[in-house]
């Protein structure tokens, strides 16, 4: 038995993204999950999974008192970061296709301008990072900026990649921005200013890092018999996997320290999905930085390691590219909120909702998430 | 810069009972990793399992801190207010001859990857920083 279109998204929703929001993480999580509910034409208290997304924000037990669900049949946490929310639509997938439940809310909510801790600080609370927090962060090496500058600097000393290149994802993700009106960063930016941004940890530039924002989003991830009659087209989930790097605590001791998870992950969700990568229209590839973009586009089989460069130069990451790439501006330019609006933008797309960003035409994507020191997954979704 | 507190201590964190060996060790100027003692395999950083032979029993062994710096960056922004009067500082991660990795601080011209280099603890106030060097040997 194959995952491969056992479930379909039904319902998507998100708040206003922006910075200095006065709401709660909680509050945020549960305005976008009551929009995703009535996008899928359903009434709270009909949600019998829920997968909460990250550590700041409600628990299963809060939607069932919330929402009057009487019966949750399914919940479950995915420590992964970034990776989450992707990792999350194939735990849904197989609850789905197994038969535990019918319809799962996958729920995000961050108020990172009322935390008391920015990314530096806010990783060291976090299991995971326990060699980082030990080990490099009493050094200097404290957040993804810095941990993740050495992967990207062997990826450029190895294979020739260079800053234009890093500059090509940040300007596509800005122009699609443009593009929305839900978008952080409201003025285009040029490789130039790109290049001109002040160095963070270097080669990344702080236009090579994506921003810290207020919001929340939300889906709803449905077995295809109960949606059928829903509001919106059927979105199917065609193919999904995870996977995890070598050394996932510290990148420092990875053997390989430019491979990661989506790696191993990403010929399983093709073969499920029984596609290839030439057969994708339009991708939402997350983009915590713009390096990510270029090697989880290599790690999927667009191009073979160490071209991603090349691969995106000259606007092809554009609408109107090869590979029109974050056609909602990602977390680069329209909001960090761990990549669940990518999978809402990729759910728009393949509804044909995707605005004045509409990749036309597009029948099949693909969404990634990139957590952590490198945990990865991909789902490749299609129109109904 | 609004981070800039001197007063504040860098952060870090007590050890663990895994990797207490290795801290009482820096202070005493020496860089020990692990090595199972059951097959042989090195390892760092400090683990419960041999991921090759599963075995717990272990002994630490002192590490040269001769090696070849992998990759490299420089800090150009603080993220704890402890580092921000040291910006820029560069930070080296480093292929002990070993076979495993460390990563420090480095004194020295733009580093190279290949570069040969040689480690050093130094013991401050508030933390003890693995220092790489630039090593002609």
């Amino acid at each position: 038995m194959s995952l491969r279109d056992r479930s379909c998204i039904s319902g998507i929703g998100e708040t206003v993204y922006a910075r200095g929001l006065t709401s709660s993480a909680f509050e945020l999580q549960i305005e976008a999950s009551l929009k995703a509910v009535a996008d899928a034409g359903l009434k709270p208290s009909q949600i019998d999974g829920v997968i909460p997304i990250g550590i700041v924000s409600g628990t299963a037990d809060d939607f069932i008192d919330n929402f009057g669900i009487t019966d949750l049949r399914f919940s479950a946490l995915v420590p992964h970061g970034g990776a989450s929310p992707v990792m999350a639509l194939q735990a849904a997938a197989a609850a789905i296709a197994g038969g535990v439940c019918r319809h799962v809310l996958i729920a995000f909510g961050r108020n990172v301008t009322a935390s008391t801790s920015k990314a530096g600080a806010r990783i060291h609370n976090m299991p995971q990072f326990h060699y980082v927090t030990e080990f490099e962060h009493p050094l200097g090496s404290s957040a993804p900026a810095q941990i993740y500058a050495p992967m990207a600097r062997r990826h450029m000393e190895l294979y020739g990649t260079k800053v234009e290149h890093f500059g090509e994802v940040a300007v596509a993700c800005r122009a699609h921005a443009m593009l929305n009106g839900n978008a952080i960063m409201k003025k285009p930016i040029t490789l130039e200013d790109h290049r001109n941004s002040r160095m963070i940890a270097d080669p990344f530039r702080l236009l090579d890092c994506s921003l810290e924002s207020d919001g929340g989003a939300a889906v709803i991830v449905s077995a295809p018999e109960c949606a059928a009659d829903a509001p919106h087209r059927r979105v199917f989930i065609a193919g999904v996997a995870a996977g995890h790097p070598d050394s996932p605590g510290a990148i420092t001791q990875r053997a390989d320290m430019t491979s990661l998870g989506i790696g191993k992950a990403a010929p399983r969700a093709f073969a499920m999905a029984g596609v290839t990568p030439a057969d994708i229209d339009v991708a939402e590839i997350y983009d915590c930085f713009t390096y990510a973009v270029i090697r989880q586009i290599e790690d999927m089989g667009f191009c073979k390691k160490g071209e991603g460069g090349p691969f995106v130069a000259g606007g092809r990451l554009k609408l109107g590219g090869a590979l029109p790439t974050n056609t909602h501006g990602g977390l680069l330019s329209q909001a960090h909120v761990w990549g669940l609006n990518h999978i809402v933008e990729l759910t728009r797309q393949l509804r044909g909702d995707g605005g004045a960003a509409q990749v036309a035409g597009a029948e099949l994507g693909v969404v990634t998430g990139y957590g952590d020191l490198g945990d990865g997954a991909l789902a490749i979704m299609r129109k109904e | 810069m609004d981070q800039t507190d001197q007063t504040i201590a860098r952060p870090v964190p007590p050890p663990s009972a895994l990797s207490k060996p290795y801290w009482e060790g820096a202070a005493a100027g020496r860089l020990l990793i692990q090595r199972c003692t059951n097959c042989g395999k090195l390892r760092h950083y400090p683990r419960l399992l041999c991921d090759s032979c599963h075995s717990t029993a272990v002994a630490w062994i002192q590490a040269s801190g001769r090696g070849a710096i992998h990759s490299w960056t420089v800090a150009h922004h603080a993220y704890h207010p402890s580092f921000a009067s040291e910006l820029p500082y560069t930070l080296v991660t480093v292929d002990l001859e070993e076979g495993v990795r460390a990563l420090g601080r480095w004194r020295g011209e733009t580093p190279a990857i290949g570069q040969k280099v040689a480690g050093r603890f130094e013991v401050r106030a508030d933390s003890i920083d693995l220092v790489f060097t630039p090593c002609s040997a």
